[in-house]
């Protein structure tokens, strides 16, 4: 297969994971009773109408990439960090705790020092699962589910009880939430009229850190390399377990950033429904942005349009904004089934194969390695090993293999 | 209320409570057998819920009333077994990482489930559910009695079922495959055995399964509807799996222990013990990691492939 074959070849596949996931969205728009084209128009055209739409996508996508940068360190390492949102509403509370206990700090050493006990809050959760992991081999991703309710029922505990501002009491409303934040703490909104904040530098900047940590440190080097092959990590002197635990540390302490930007930036409180569901969409956009900071910058503003336009539908479509769920749901598997198809030499063999089959032309030479490149296993010098130069000289046997025996 | 009530209360809630858990337990035993991880149990057990729930909201005041709920329990099975079949085709034909592919099929279930459900039923509305049907004679035993034999027929389904999956996995043919197909799949493959049809039959057991637990959560336990009625009940079927040593009996005592725990939270609340509320809740979930993290060395019977695609024409 030439060079614009194989560029043909893996766009139809992303053509045809889109198509599955469009098309198991449409079948749930259907079931609704909703107009697909119509609904499917309002999710990805409606926000961009106005001034307004556009930064709210913004302002959505700035949790998204946080999120999704520590899902990708996680990831990388050969760690699947779910918990996100736990590690986010504990980011939460550490840094609003921080920012109401420290009221008269001044702004440059307040925002820094709210942000820091952000990332800690997220870190500790992040770092258990990792522990549990390193140590005692607990699968990591029920370890973050579990961990996930268990924050949840924490912080309503904490804005419920301890936490909860004394107001509420006074004025009997009883709603859950903390006093609000001083002022100090506060981020700063960029365009007047509309919530987007600082924080879109914090993500930005972070983003250009996640890149330099992996791809130009030996410590980024070594949480890779973990992350790839464990065995062989381990056979280069890599401490492995080590590196999980630092990367789940430092991917709660992602989450837990962007929950304490969120609260700096647009809710200037901790109350209920801050995380929203930002924990699971960071895993759809980690994957959907290549797991690398320049694929997720603009895949968070893709699903913070996809969010936001799923709230819309709600609205313009009578369609509930669960929906968002579906197609995220329908994105991941899209995603790793594509995944398998992607630049794979045998599968794109296969098909020039067959093309030069149905266009009467000879067949292409097969790549080494394939079952095509093996007629008879007997057949010496084997054309499997011919990359293996001294398996060739010494004649060695092979396994006779199903295929091989046609 | 005295100490011998509280514990009598604390064992006639927690045997109904333990089903559901039960139920999906079993199902992904088989998958987990046959070499395949599926964390979308979650997702499936939404769906079911919520199909078993629609037939008795809709049918309530037709002459159909009397079979909704069977319809609806076939509905879940049905669809349950569909979605495992899904699960199949991303993680065997095409050998998806089966963790995010578990995580992207629990989205998907849970969120058409609440999808639709805002849509056409919208609030939190009640059904009739499925009564219970107490075992004449052996029903009226005193304190095993309401334990045991006062329930609804899908709790003794439930208890009958893990002898069958025992048989099935231990004593069949099929198990054997299943079991082959998760331990060494190449060699099963030599032999002739299909091993991703295996995976997909099993998967859609585990689906149907999946299912038939969402079915009874809807139908038998909350006798209600609501998105976030699963609560997790579908990971801590996956984290029973390993507790349970993949294996059925295993798998009932692990359902029981946690029943019972939530079961523990729900007396103390009624009976009025200071607990905060939150900290009950959580009981459960931080059982599931202490668990995980106690049986560790029980990794060692499980099967060997679990969680690895199999591509026949890899090299060794």
């Amino acid at each position: 297969m030439n060079k614009t074959m194989k560029a043909v070849y893996n766009a139809a596949v992303v053509l045809a994971a889109t198509l599955a996931a469009m098309g198991i969205g449409a079948l749930v728009f259907a079931a609704v009773g909703a107009d697909v084209v119509k609904a499917y128009g309002v999710i990805l055209t409606e926000p961009l109408k106005d001034l307004i739409g556009i930064t709210e996508i913004a302002v959505r996508a700035v949790p998204l990439t946080l999120i999704a940068l520590g899902i990708a360190i996680a990831f990388r390492s050969g760690t699947l960090n779910i918990g996100a949102e736990g590690q986010m509403l504990m980011g939460i509370l550490a840094s609003s705790a921080a920012a109401i206990a420290l009221p008269d700090l001044p702004k440059p050493l307040l925002i820094p020092l709210a942000v820091l006990a952000g990332a800690a809050g997220g870190a500790v959760w992040g770092a258990a699962a990792g522990i549990l992991k390193a140590r005692l081999g607990v699968n990591e991703i029920l370890s973050t589910v579990m961990l996930n309710y268990i924050a949840a029922q924490f912080y309503t505990f904490l804005l419920r009880g301890p936490m909860m501002d004394p107001e509420e009491l006074v004025t009997g409303s009883g709603t859950p939430q903390s006093v609000r934040i001083p002022r100090a703490a506060w981020l700063d909104r960029l365009l007047p009229g509309t919530r987007l904040h600082a924080g879109v530098y914090i993500a930005l900047v972070l983003a250009v850190v996640v890149f330099i940590l992996l791809w130009r440190t030996s410590a980024g080097f070594r949480m890779r390399a973990a992350g790839a092959e464990a065995k062989a990590a381990r056979y280069a002197g890599i401490r492995v377990e080590r590196y999980v635990v630092a990367a789940m540390l430092l991917s709660g302490a992602f989450a837990g950033i962007a929950g304490a930007v969120e609260i700096l930036g647009v809710h200037r409180r901790a109350i209920e429904g801050v995380s929203g569901g930002y924990g699971f969409t960071g895993i759809v956009v980690s994957l959907f942005g290549g797991l690398h900071p320049a694929g997720i910058l603009p895949a968070s503003l893709f699903f913070g349009l996809l969010l936001l336009g799923a709230d819309m539908t709600q609205r313009l479509a009578d369609v509930p904004a669960n929906m968002v769920l579906v197609l995220q749901g329908a994105i991941i598997l899209a995603i790793v089934s594509a995944r398998q198809f992607m630049n794979n030499p045998y599968v794109q063999d296969r098909l020039a194969r067959r093309l030069a089959r149905i266009r009467g032309r000879p067949a292409p030479n097969p790549i080494p390695g394939s079952p095509e490149a093996c007629p008879d296993p007997s057949d010496s010098p084997d054309p499997c090993l011919a990359d293996e130069p001294a398996a060739l000289a010494g004649g060695g046997s092979r396994d006779v293999r199903p295929e091989d025996q046609r | 209320m005295n100490a011998g009530s509280f514990i009598l209360n604390i064992l006639i809630l927690g045997v109904p409570f333990s089903v559901a858990l039960l139920l999906a337990g079993l199902g992904e035993t088989i998958n987990q057998r046959s070499g395949v991880f599926n964390l979308g149990c979650e997702g499936i057990m939404a769906m079911g819920a919520f199909l078993a729930f629609l037939p008795p909201y809709f049918l309530a005041k037709t002459p159909l009333a009397p079979s909704a709920n069977l319809i609806g329990i076939l509905l879940a099975v049905a669809a349950g077994a569909l979605l495992g079949l899904l699960f199949a085709l991303v993680v065997v034909t095409f050998r998806a990482p089966q963790g995010i592919a578990g995580i992207g099929l629990q989205m998907l279930g849970w969120g058409t489930a609440g999808t639709l459900f805002r849509r056409y039923v919208g609030g939190v509305t009640g059904v009739t559910g499925i009564p219970s049907l107490p075992i004449p004679g052996l029903s009226r035993i005193p304190i095993l009695g309401p334990i045991l034999f006062n329930h609804n027929p899908l709790v003794y389904l439930a208890f009958l079922l893990v002898p069958v999956f025992w048989y099935i996995l231990f004593k069949t043919p099929w198990g054997l495959k299943v079991r082959a197909v998760g331990t060494y799949p190449r060699a099963a493959d030599s032999l002739g055995i299909p091993v991703a049809r295996v995976r997909y039959q099993a998967l859609a057991l585990g689906g149907a399964m999946a299912g038939l637990a969402g079915a009874y959560l809807s139908l038998a336990q909350a006798k209600m509807f609501a998105d976030d009625l699963i609560a997790g009940r579908g990971f801590i079927a996956v984290a029973l799996v390993y507790f349970g040593r993949w294996n059925p009996v295993g798998i009932m005592g692990g359902a029981l222990l946690f029943s019972l725990a939530q079961s523990l939270q729900l007396s103390i609340q009624v009976a009025g013990i200071d607990f905060p509320y939150e900290f009950a809740v959580m009981l459960p979930y931080a059982l599931v990691i202490v668990v995980l993290a106690l049986v560790r060395k029980a990794r060692m019977v499980g099967p060997a492939e679990l969680g690895k695609p199999f591509d026949r024409e890899q090299r060794v």
